[in-house]
């Protein structure tokens, strides 16, 4: 890409104390995550309706798996924030929901790889991140809405419609345009 | 059997609600099985998975209780105990080669060994206890030629192709393509003639069946 990277932010070092973690069980690199991750954690599980004993057992068991699992993090598939927002958010639907959260496995050879133009495609970077967060920033509030109600109200779009009044093709073509929107500006296409 | 990837996908909102961790486990499985087989939409939920990482670590923070920290250093040296694969050795090729994860390992052992339930002429049904509700999830096994059942149901159908190809009047349906149907629709979908046709389907409400084999069937269905 021709921008310019941005400077080195704080979301950058993220990846690389996950890396310390994975390399050589680096004690001091987890503090450091933990301090910025699980009091963030802690609202997120707060936003979706856990007690607050429940919130800081389910922040205190996603960071252990932080810990058991960096290793498998890898940065060009996701930023350290996502990464660890997928656990926590799986050991939320494990331990609040009791359900399963089924996932494909990326090594079953049944699984159909990318294709070959998309396979050294990149899916995140810190530019990637950046350009990212200024589409969160930009998608009108309708948008923006609506989105934030799935990820923190744990709705459905036929209970955002229900619950909103609004009629239900009107949701969708929402989240459809906020998803679009964030496509574009995501991918360079804008 | 083709690398194509898929033609028909999951709706928007539907990848939206899994990234979110709100969809049932029933769809859940559903949509994780055809992003094993679909790289767009594998592509689609690891960007939304990027949103929701990013609207998290936007929040303020709460305060964690004052030794929590302290708490989670002295379990680092734990060892944690070990997750036991016992069904892996359970699962014949064919089934490795036409179920991809997850819903391979909800099945939990070979296709051939499954207490299939005759529908009428040519069809099997495998129901499957995914998750409790109003949701119905099962597998549903055809012969080449067959029709399927015709569903006019209240709720959402969702059936993702897992070997073979069916037809209706929205298209033609082949392996790792999703079809969605609602109440609106009142299809009539028949599998290609040259080979048996296998899908994974979730519904969603409750559920009427219509016309030929739908009255046959519906003595059969839990509702
Ligand atoms: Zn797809």
């Amino acid at each position: 890409m021709e921008q310019p990277s941005p400077p080195e932010t704080a979301a950058a070092c993220h990846e690389d104390l996950l890396e310390a973690i994975a390399i050589r069980g680096d004690r001091a690199a987890f503090a450091e995550l933990f301090g910025h991750f699980a009091p963030r954690l802690k609202s997120y599980l707060l936003r979706l309706g856990a007690d607050a004993a429940t919130a800081e057992e389910v922040v205190q068991e996603s960071m252990l798996t932080v810990w058991r699992k960096a290793a498998s993090f890898d940065r060009r598939q996701a930023g350290a924030g996502t990464w660890i927002f997928t656990i926590t958010r799986n050991k939320r639907i494990d331990r609040l929901r009791r359900e399963r959260r089924p996932e494909y496995d990326p090594n079953d050879p049944a699984l159909i790889p990318n294709r070959p133009e998309d396979a050294d495609q990149t899916v995140w970077s810190t530019q990637i991140e950046a350009r990212m967060r200024v589409a969160i920033d930009n998608l009108p509030p309708e948008q923006s809405d609506l989105i934030r109600r799935a990820y923190f109200e744990e709705l459905s779009h036929r209970e955002i419609a229900e619950r909103s009044g609004l009629p239900l093709g009107t949701v969708k073509s929402r989240i459809r345009l906020a998803m679009q929107r964030l496509r574009e500006r995501i991918d360079g296409l804008d | 059997m083709t690398d194509t990837t898929p033609v028909f996908h999951l709706e928007p909102e539907v990848l939206l609600a899994y990234s979110a961790g709100s969809l049932d486990e029933a769809n859940s499985v559903l949509t994780a099985t055809h992003l094993a087989l679909c790289p767009r939409c594998r592509h689609e939920v690891a960007r939304l998975d990027a949103v929701g990482g990013i609207l998290t670590t936007q929040l303020a923070p709460t305060a964690l209780a004052s030794d929590a920290l302290t708490a989670v250093l002295a379990r680092l040296d734990e060892v944690p105990s070990p997750v036991e694969d016992k069904v892996a050795a359970a699962i014949d090729d064919e089934t490795r080669h036409w179920v991809p994860e997850p819903l391979r390992h909800y099945i939990g052992t070979s296709l051939s060994a499954l207490p299939w339930k005759r529908r009428g002429f040519a069809i099997h049904e495998l129901p499957l206890s995914l998750g409790a509700g109003s949701v119905r999830a099962s597998l549903i096994r055809t012969g080449g030629g067959a029709a399927l059942p015709a569903h006019s149901h209240d709720g959402v159908e969702t059936t993702l192709v897992l070997r073979g190809a069916f037809r209706d009047d929205s298209g033609r349906y082949a392996r790792g393509d999703v079809s969605t149907a609602t109440s609106a629709d009142d299809h009539r979908p028949v599998a290609d003639p040259d080979d048996e046709c296998l899908c994974f389907s979730v519904i969603d409400g409750s559920l009427r069946l219509t016309g030929r084999f739908g009255r046959l069937l519906n003595p059969f269905i839990r509702i």
